[in-house]
């Protein structure tokens, strides 16, 4: 029993002292935006090796997922005879929680773990610590861009991965299944508020590429330096991620659709 | 010791250093001593925490005890702004050559340039061919590190170091996992470039031959403490038994062949245990 | 450094199409082209019981949408439902003894605020009030109301 409540007890001084860390890391990174500001060409290579790459994993699963939507719906729709509000719903599913939430877990997947992998590797390899010899601050050289790029990126693929799944819907649900085309949009359109569905979700978006683009290159950075301790890093990021994403969320959309 | 006195017009000095990783001591209480112009090395048995000292003397580690000045400055107590102003003078060559993986070998000689000086980009190539030339690699120019023996990567990574015109080297086992021609290649080069651009190098290494060919002077470190000093010749009449060993490569002798264990028969003849 | 014309281009049509798809999500999905892009007046209705009527619950006339409820408060001195209602600038042509009644859209539907137009040649501007109301059908009272009435007429 003392052995466990040992146990117990230590584990949580190590991850409150993880936690320090990590905050320390969050405040360098954020500390070296404003030198990244001055030199956009790292900015630029780091959005494309973030977010193009991630484009393609984004609107393919986005459209996919719009279709799946269009098609559970109208099942479950047309029981109540309104097939009319399918648009709505299809809609209002990505714009608050599809959107955001499977775009960001897509993201640590196809990003955050390529992110924890590079920064681990380049920790074993001794760039880093090279770097910080040749008097280059590495947080700002490196991690303070990939950050930024993260957190640029997500929102924009967030809103990529909903605009191109509402259309899917449409696909289905008018291609497919014969729900009227203007009824589609027109309720949607009556049904979704500006301020409260799209700039909510990508609040949410921009939380989310935070979270995740701190999580992936704080593993990165803190990984033991060894083959084991960088893939065990890539791992964490991946979960840890969705973790936070999936509890956030829920935070989130408490704090936003609560009180209506 | 009726070895010769360290010696005194030091670039780098370290004194009374203390460093403890965990519950074990990596040194305790050591000074050493680098004089200007000369190449000046540190032999020891792996795992002595050479390396550690390099980045002591770097500032990349703090000491728990003992200071560490270079060039007249305090490494520990400088600022943040004045620690890099000096790294920018201290060149250092890992063991890995620390090469960026993402960047062709142009690209990596000119790393510290373009991040520190606002040269023209036609300036920048000069330099780095020239720094290119001296390493002998000039022709390498568009190779990626991973299409790079680790002789070469070690060799870019020397033009690296010495692309802001240092005033210091430090050298992590340059010779380490070498063939016999690039070690004599970086040999030669260690010496060349010390003589030629009168830098002060430092040289962490246990390869005796080449480190004893060309240092001015040789500490020798065992388990923390520093079992020897002296010019490569007082080294080699050292009368300390772990010295000898250490220079001639005896399997047995004050450092055991063997890690400490309980009695071989014993061992052996206790049946029924797992380990 | 590695740049390559072909990277920048392919960041340019990635942030494009991203800005893309939040322009999308914001005029062809939500409403914010139809509303908040014209200027509105305010006016006031007050109603005995308001029913299931809620903040942005469309305002109608004639059965198109001109406005919305933009507030709903109980006024303790006449024990009234005070409704704001925000009307689209460009129907400024409304009668100052419109009636306003809630409705319900369908029999499960929404409710949402019905304006019938009067006959006045002054016209409702900002802050008046529409003196004419109708309140919500409770469904529940109906119904108690006609069960009773049934029972009665079979005595």
């Amino acid at each position: 029993m003392t052995e466990f409540l040992q146990q117990l007890g230590k584990n949580t001084h190590t991850s409150f002292t993880k936690l320090g860390r990590a905050s320390f890391f969050l405040l360098q990174t954020l500390s070296g935006i404003l030198s990244v500001l001055a030199r956009p060409r790292l900015l630029l290579n780091q959005l494309y090796s973030v977010g193009v790459l991630s484009f393609l994993i984004i609107t393919i699963s986005g459209l996919f997922v719009g279709m799946v939507l269009g098609l559970q719906g109208y099942y479950i729709l047309s029981d109540f005879g309104a097939e009319e509000t399918l648009g709505v719903m299809v809609a209002a599913s990505l714009v608050r929680e599809l959107g955001p939430v499977v775009s960001a877990l897509l993201f640590a997947g196809r990003a955050g773990s390529a992110l924890t992998a590079e920064i681990g590797l380049m920790k074993a390899t001794e760039q880093l610590s090279g770097m910080e010899m040749m008097a280059v601050d590495p947080i700002k050289r490196i991690i303070s861009p990939r950050f930024l790029a993260g957190l640029l990126s997500m929102p924009l693929l967030a809103a990529l991965f909903s605009a191109i799944g509402i259309i899917g819907g449409q696909l289905v649900g008018s291609g497919l299944l014969g729900v009227d085309e203007g009824a589609y949009w027109s309720q949607m359109q009556s049904n979704l508020d500006f301020k409260d569905d799209i700039i909510n979700g990508v609040i949410k978006s921009i939380v989310f590429g935070f979270v995740t683009s701190w999580i992936a290159l704080f593993e990165g950075y803190d990984a033991i330096p060894t083959s084991e301790g960088v893939s065990r890093a890539t791992t964490r990021t991946v979960v840890n991620s969705a973790f936070t994403i999936l509890g956030l969320d829920f935070i989130l959309t408490a704090l936003m659709f609560g009180d209506n | 010791m009726a070895n010769s006195a360290p010696p005194k017009n030091s670039l780098v000095s370290v004194q009374n250093l203390s460093f403890s990783r965990g519950k074990k001591k990596i040194f305790d209480d050591i000074s050493l001593e680098f004089e200007r112009g000369k190449i000046t090395a540190i032999m020891g048995p792996s795992g002595t925490g050479k390396t550690t000292l390099l980045k002591l003397i770097g500032g990349q580690l703090f000491p728990e005890q003992g200071t560490v000045i270079v060039d007249g400055n305090n490494v520990h107590r400088l600022r943040r702004a004045e620690l890099y102003d000096l790294r920018k003078r201290m060149g250092m060559l890992f063991q890995s050559g620390a090469l960026l993986t993402d960047m062709n070998v142009f690209d990596n000689v000119a790393f510290p340039l373009r991040e520190h000086t606002h040269l023209p980009e036609s300036m920048i190539r000069t330099l780095v061919l020239m720094k290119l030339q001296a390493v002998g690699l000039r022709g390498a120019r568009q190779l990626m590190p991973n299409e790079l023996s680790g002789g070469m990567a070690r060799r870019i990574a020397l033009a690296r170091a010495i692309a802001l015109d240092p005033m210091m080297i430090m050298y992590d086992e340059p010779f380490t996992g070498q063939d016999p021609i690039s070690k004599g290649a970086l040999v030669q080069l260690i010496q060349s470039l010390n003589n030629i651009l009168g830098l002060t190098s430092i040289i962490v290494s246990h390869d005796v031959q080449e480190t004893a060919a060309i240092a001015d002077y040789i500490y020798v470190l065992s388990e923390g403490k520093i079992v020897g000093q002296g010019t490569p010749k007082e080294i080699e009449q050292s009368p300390s038994e772990w010295v000898q060993q250490f220079m001639n490569g005896a399997p047995d002798g004050p450092v055991h062949f063997h890690y400490p264990a309980k009695d071989y028969v014993d061992d052996l003849l206790s049946t029924g245990k797992r380990y | 450094m590695q740049h390559s014309n072909t990277q920048d281009t392919l960041v340019g049509l990635f942030v494009a199409s991203g800005l893309v798809g939040l322009f999308f999500l914001a005029m062809q999905v939500s409403n914010l082209s139809s509303f908040t892009a014209h200027d509105s007046y305010t006016v006031t209705a007050r109603f005995s019981n308001s029913g299931g009527l809620k903040v942005k619950s469309p305002v109608s006339a004639a059965g198109v949408k001109i406005g919305r409820v933009t507030a709903i408060s109980f006024d303790p001195k006449t024990y009234q439902s005070v409704v704001q209602l925000s009307i689209d600038k460009q129907y400024n042509t409304l009668p100052n003894d419109t009636s306003a009644s809630v409705f319900t859209a369908g029999l499960l539907g929404e409710q949402y605020v019905n304006l019938d137009a009067g006959g006045s040649d002054d016209f409702l501007t900002e802050g008046s009030e529409i003196e004419i109301t109708q309140s919500a059908i409770i469904l529940e009272k109906a119904l108690g109301q006609f069960l009773f009435k049934s029972a009665e007429e079979k005595k």
